[in-house]
């Protein structure tokens, strides 16, 4: 089995997970569609690793993993306290900052 | 310590200590002039242990502060900064004798803030003149800014807010250009070496081997700075805003002392460190200059404002200062540093003298007075004077150095010193027209008409209304009298000033004559 | 005694600063103080005049600008020439100084003005003293501004305030010239003492001679009042009296003379610079007196008397040898003759309430005996009536300019010397007949303050120096043509004197030619003043008297070459200064903080869009990378 179908497979999620981020408002979708990024990275970032023989690819998705995990409970927590104060998981209702 | 060390580090003492008196401006105003003093009778001991005839440098001290980059905390003096840190001395007693009538604080203001302010800038100016690291010399050019900034913008008038951030902006950006060129010099340096350095004894060794284009555009980077700060004409008109607005002691410290830091540039950086470009460029900041001289000369004598008009006097003086450094001369390069020195005490003086008058007539627009030499006989006699030194009457320091100037700058350049000699007359026109306007002629105005002040209410002739506007009172007398001895004591034995720079000068223009011989 | 002689000096400046720094504490005694101090200069003067032989011997008080290979002193030199000129100095100075205390007595300020006359004194001493051209300078300027102080003396009034701004103004371009002169010596010589720029002058090359001639031309131009710089001195007029006789008349206004015959041996190297002195001072002696006709102004008339005096002495030291003593010796006998002749004015006007319009007098002889004869006496100097002061000094002048070389300068301007000779005696006489004969015209009239005139002779104070003054106006010039002793007294400085040898006029017939002339002035002035009564107002007059009532136009060519195109460019640069030079910069600051606020629009707040940017980001650099790589 060639690492060519992984590697196609890592840039078709991304792909995905970048439209979902572009076109999706609510929220927690987009917020998924970025984990999808993330999680096809780390895919390829594995393949490559396989590819060469090495094991920094793998060690950096683990890197990846933790930084993710780290920014689901801080990402979720934001989420939530937006809900509460809008009553909306709509990205386009948060744009008070702005010029 | 040295003396020098000594002199910058007082003020900042005293300004620590003036800054935690807020609560009582008088104990405030008693303290910080006591340590202007203290720091005025140091320079006694420095202008002492000065040898003129010694190495350039003298008083050296040096510490590391960047090691990496041999960047060092390092000062000395030679004779110009010596004069420099002598006027310094001299006027920031004056300076802080000035608040209470002739300056006022803004309502609810304290005067520890503004004479803690006075105290950095005189210090920082002072270091400034003493910078022997480059790098440094950058470091305090730009830091110096800041006091300043607060003081106008802090303590200015109507506009302060905009005069200050223009101050700043201009020589900021002068300054940044100036930080580019000195890492150019620096990267230059550790060509030529191996390791790059900021000092300035062996950059003034190193950089003058450099290929001419090289020199012009590190030339042309110290060149924007200074001339910003100088100022030259077409980088001057952040100076009468600034001036306009700044109270009277920050006017002077600003046109008497700050301003200088340019010209001092020119001696100290411009031609040691970048001879050849020097004398290649110097066709185009004589230009400058003379133009200067003539534009602020035509300029000053169309001003509807006092400030301004001191302003736009002080940038005709700065055409001549240049003039006379970039002749090439030793003659006319003591003239220049002289003119350094002699500015300030006039122009100081002529500063603080219209803040006299504002003071008795609140107002700085010139048509709002007429006629007061028959209310205040001593206050104009005052101002004559000071026109007169600024006029460059000779018997008035001032004469000596701009005939020196013109003199010595007479011999290599002859057009542009014809051209700057009409500066002569336009001075006369614009000192004797102001001095017309405000002080003879009949009493009228507004300013004066509703002018009331202590005793010594004088009658008026004309108008017939009965006058009370005061003349000079003695603590007034008490700033003025130095700066008149020191006046008309120079105009007639300038030799000791002229002494303490004439080696050092002649060493400079030697450096551009030797590299001259060389290319040829 | 002679290393002493800064003492000269050091009198009246003394004198100066005491009485201008000790303010009110001084006015009691003020005026006396002023007095004795150039009366103990004259005493020193006199018993230096007799110690001294003549030749110059130098002495320096100190090293005043010393750098590098410059060595500029403040010296004094005693020679032949600066007895002479300290001589008149303090010696016409100290009867004016007395004078005054007697004119200035009502003035409250009678103090600060002694300080300020002793200070010119001191000035002009400088000047005169100065072994250095740079000394001279000091001196030079220092008068002026003793001048400028002096005729703003009623300084509320801005007629005053004006033309002591012009007299100073006019004088620095002037000075510009003296400056100018001096940085050429000191570039070509590489001096400027005396001793070593007269020394190597001969080795300059003629051209840079020529151009430091003219420059000094220059400087003695605007001194004194000379044209093109002379519209400043009837203005100077604005002054009290006793100025306008001591500053104005005997010797300020003759610095120029004094510099052009103390830089002999330049002129003497330079025969085009010599030539343009001679036309200036010809010029200039025409231009005074045609003047000095029309004006009804008593002191304005005199002033135009000076400036065409001046001219006189100009033209005789542009003649070179034949003509330096003569033109020193004119400068003294007008130092008397002209200071009396305005002490007699003050003292007309000191008793018709400071009134000047002649048309207003009339008659005052009756009046004013001893005013009346001390003018008269002043009044026969002038115009030249034989073996009075003017008669010597002046007929030799004549004699010389028509003894040149070449026949047209001989009678070109021997011919204007005679000319100006008889328009002065008709000038002169008008002045005479206006004043001090016919009817009383001042006994139906007021002063401008609404008080009657009451013509009245002055006191001793003021009349004995105005008799010590004939007595010189009438007896100097003989006294100096004895044995030739002035010009042989003044030939160390000056050179020995030379006889013109031919001449198209015999030298014997010229007192003929030019008393002739006089006379006939004086005959034409008759018949046309005094025979008739003189109405109070001005007569409305021909193109000629008018064009002359305005200075022929002087004034006004100045004002529309150089005042009003000088205002114009003045308000015209502040606009641009502010519109243009700080409006280019202001309007930087405008463009940065405009686009700026446009450019912040991008900042929309929606997230998306942020994302696609930052998408669109990340594949343009991508698609970079990939070209760098593959391209």
């Amino acid at each position: 089995m060639t690492p060519t179908y992984y590697l196609l497979l890592s840039a078709l999620l991304f792909a995905i997970g970048a439209v979902g981020v572009l076109v999706r408002r609510n929220a927690i979708v987009v917020f998924m569609c970025i984990e999808l990024m993330l999680n096809s990275v780390n895919l390829s970032l594995v393949t490559f690793a396989r590819i060469n023989g090495e094991l920094d690819g793998q060690v950096m998705a683990f890197f990846v993993m933790v930084v993710a995990a780290a920014e689901v409970v801080v990402g979720l927590a934001i989420i939530m306290a937006i809900f509460r104060s809008r009553r909306s998981a709509s990205v386009d209702d948060t744009n008070l900052l702005k010029y | 310590m040295t003396w020098l060390l000594a002199i910058i580090l007082l003020p900042l003492v005293g300004a620590a200590v003036v800054a935690g008196l807020r609560a009582n401006d008088r104990l405030a105003t008693a303290v910080a002039f006591g340590f202007s003093l203290a720091t005025l009778a140091l320079v006694v001991p420095l202008w002492l242990s000065y040898d003129p005839d010694g190495a350039r440098l003298q008083q050296t001290s040096s510490i590391d502060w960047i090691p990496p980059f041999d960047i060092h905390i390092s000062f000395g003096m030679d004779g110009i900064a010596l004069l420099m840190i002598a006027v310094i001395g001299v006027l920031v007693p004056m300076i802080i004798g000035l608040l209470g009538y002739t300056d006022k604080l803004p309502e609810g203001r304290s005067a520890g803030g503004y004479l803690s302010l006075i105290l950095v800038q005189s210090s920082l100016t002072i270091a400034v003149f003493a910078a022997t690291d480059v790098f440094l010399f950058y470091v305090l050019f730009e830091v110096m800014l800041i006091p300043m900034y607060f003081l106008i913008g802090g303590y200015g008038g109507k506009s302060r807010q905009y005069a200050a951030v223009k101050f700043f902006l201009y020589s900021f950006l002068g300054g940044l250009i100036m930080l580019a060129a000195a890492i150019g010099a620096y990267v230059q340096a550790a060509d030529e070496l191996g390791s790059g350095t900021f000092d300035w004894a062996t950059l003034a060794e190193v950089i003058p081997q450099a290929p001419l284009a090289t020199q012009i555009w590190l030339f042309l980077g110290f060149f924007l700075a200074f001339a910003v700060k100088a100022p030259l004409v077409p980088f001057h008109t952040w100076l009468p805003d600034a001036a306009g607005e700044a109270p009277i002691g920050v006017a002077v410290l600003l046109v008497g002392v700050l301003d200088k830091v340019g010209t001092f540039g020119f001696l100290r950086y411009s031609i040691p460190l970048f001879p050849d470009a020097s004398q290649e460029l110097a066709p185009l900041v004589l230009g400058l200059a003379v133009a200067g001289v003539l534009y602020g000369s035509v300029l000053a004598a169309g001003q509807q404002d006092m400030k301004r008009f001191i302003a736009y006097v002080s940038i005709a003086h700065f055409g001549f200062i240049a003039l006379g450094i970039f002749a090439f001369t030793a003659q006319a390069q003591v003239g220049a540093v002289t003119y350094m020195l002699n500015h300030s005490l006039a122009t100081g003086m002529l500063i603080i003298v219209i803040g006299m008058v504002i003071a008795r007539g609140g107002s700085t627009t010139i048509s709002a007075y007429g006629g007061m030499a028959k209310l205040t006989p001593v206050l104009a006699g005052m101002f004559l004077l000071a026109g007169l030194s600024t006029l460059s009457l000779p018997g008035t320091n001032s004469f000596i150095s701009e005939f020196l100037v013109l003199l010595g700058s007479f011999e290599t350049q002859p057009v542009f010193t014809t051209l700057a000699t009409i500066g002569m007359v336009l001075a006369a026109v614009y000192v004797l027209w102001l001095y017309q306007r405000v002080m003879q002629g009949p009493v009228r105005g507004d300013a004066l008409l509703g002018a009331s002040g202590g005793p010594g209410a004088v009658e008026a002739p004309e108008s017939g209304a009965k006058k009370t506007v005061r003349d000079v009172s003695l603590k007034e007398l008490g700033v003025l009298a130095p700066l008149v001895v020191l006046i008309i004591g120079l105009g007639f034995y300038p030799k000791p000033a002229l002494d303490v720079v004439t080696p050092v000068v002649e060493e400079t223009v030697s450096i551009v004559s030797i590299t001259e011989g060389s290319n040829e | 005694m002679i290393a002493s002689s800064w003492l000269l000096v050091a009198f009246p400046a003394l004198g100066a600063l005491i009485l201008l720094a000790g303010g009110r504490r001084t006015d009691a005694w003020g005026h006396l103080l002023g007095c004795a101090t150039v009366l103990a200069s004259f005493v020193y003067g006199l018993a230096l005049f007799f110690a001294s032989d003549g030749k110059p011997s130098d002495t320096t008080l100190w090293s005043w600008m010393p750098v590098a290979d410059l060595q500029i002193d403040l010296g004094l030199r005693i020679d032949a020439l600066s007895l002479v000129f300290v001589l008149l100095i303090t010696g016409v100075g100290s009867l004016i100084h007395i004078y005054a205390i007697g004119y200035m007595a009502d003035d409250t300020d009678r103090r600060r003005f002694f300080g300020y006359f002793n200070l010119f004194v001191a000035a002009m001493l400088i000047l005169v003293l100065g072994d250095n051209f740079v000394s001279l300078y000091l001196g030079w300027e220092g008068v002026g501004l003793a001048s400028y102080l002096l005729i703003g003396w009623y300084q509320w009034k801005p007629s005053a305030a004006t033309a002591a701004k012009k007299a100073f103004i006019m004088n620095r371009v002037g000075d510009v010239g003296l400056a100018l002169a001096i940085f050429l010596m000191w570039k070509h010589i590489g001096s400027v003492s005396y001793t070593e720029v007269f020394a190597g002058i001969g080795d300059v090359d003629s051209g840079v001679v020529l151009a430091i001639g003219l420059l000094l031309l220059l400087g003695a131009c605007g001194k004194s009042g000379q044209f093109p710089l002379q519209a400043w001195l009837p203005d100077a007029m604005e002054g009290p009296t006793p100025v306008s006789a001591l500053i104005h008349a005997a010797t300020m206004v003759t610095a120029g003379v004094y510099l052009i015959a103390r830089a002999n041996p330049i002129y003497n190297a330079t025969p085009n610079a010599q030539l343009a002195v001679v036309i200036i001072g010809a010029f200039t002696l025409l231009l005074g007196a045609i003047i000095g006709c029309a004006y009804d102004d008593i002191k304005k008339v005199l002033a135009y008397s000076t400036v065409s005096q001046i001219g006189y002495m100009m033209l005789a030291v542009g003649l070179g040898p034949l003509g330096y003593a003569l033109g020193i010796m004119h400068l003294l006998t007008h130092g008397f003759f002209k200071a009396g002749l305005f002490l007699g004015a003050g003292s007309v006007m000191h008793g018709m309430n400071d009134e000047v319009d002649m048309r207003k007098f009339g008659g005052l002889w009756r009046k004013m005996p001893v005013t009346f004869v001390t003018f008269g006496i002043g009044y026969l100097a002038l115009i030249g009536f034989p073996f009075s002061a003017g008669y010597f000094s002046k007929d030799a002048i004549i004699a010389a300019a028509f003894g040149q070389e070449e026949p047209w300068r001989a009678w070109v301007f021997g011919g204007a010397a005679v000319l100006g000779a008889g328009l002065t005696a008709f000038y002169m006489t008008r002045l005479m007949l206006m004043t001090f004969f016919g009817k009383r015209r001042w006994a139906e009239l007021k002063s401008e303050d609404g008080r009657d005139f009451h013509p009245h002779e002055s006191p001793p104070v003021m009349t004995i120096p105005m008799m010590l003054l004939a007595i010189g106006s009438a007896g100097a010039g003989a006294f100096f043509v004895f044995n030739d002793q002035l010009a042989e007294w003044l030939a160390p400085s000056l050179g020995a004197v030379q006889e013109a040898e031919h001449g198209v006029i015999a030298h014997s017939a010229v007192p003929f030619v030019v008393v002739g002339v006089s006379a006939l002035g004086v005959l034409l002035a008759w018949l046309v003043f005094g025979r008739r009564d003189i109405p109070v107002e001005r007569q409305p007059a021909g193109a000629v008297v008018r064009a002359a009532r305005s200075d022929l136009y002087g004034n006004a060519l100045n004002e529309a070459v150089v005042a009003r195109p000088g205002i114009w460019l003045s308000r015209a640069l502040v606009y641009v200064d502010n519109k243009g030079v700080d409006g280019f910069v202001n309007g930087l600051a405008a463009l940065l903080g405009g686009s700026s606020g446009r450019l912040r629009r991008l900042q929309t707040g929606f997230v998306r869009s942020y994302a696609l940017s930052m998408l669109a980001g990340a594949g343009l650099l991508v698609g970079l990378l990939l070209m760098v790589r593959f391209a």
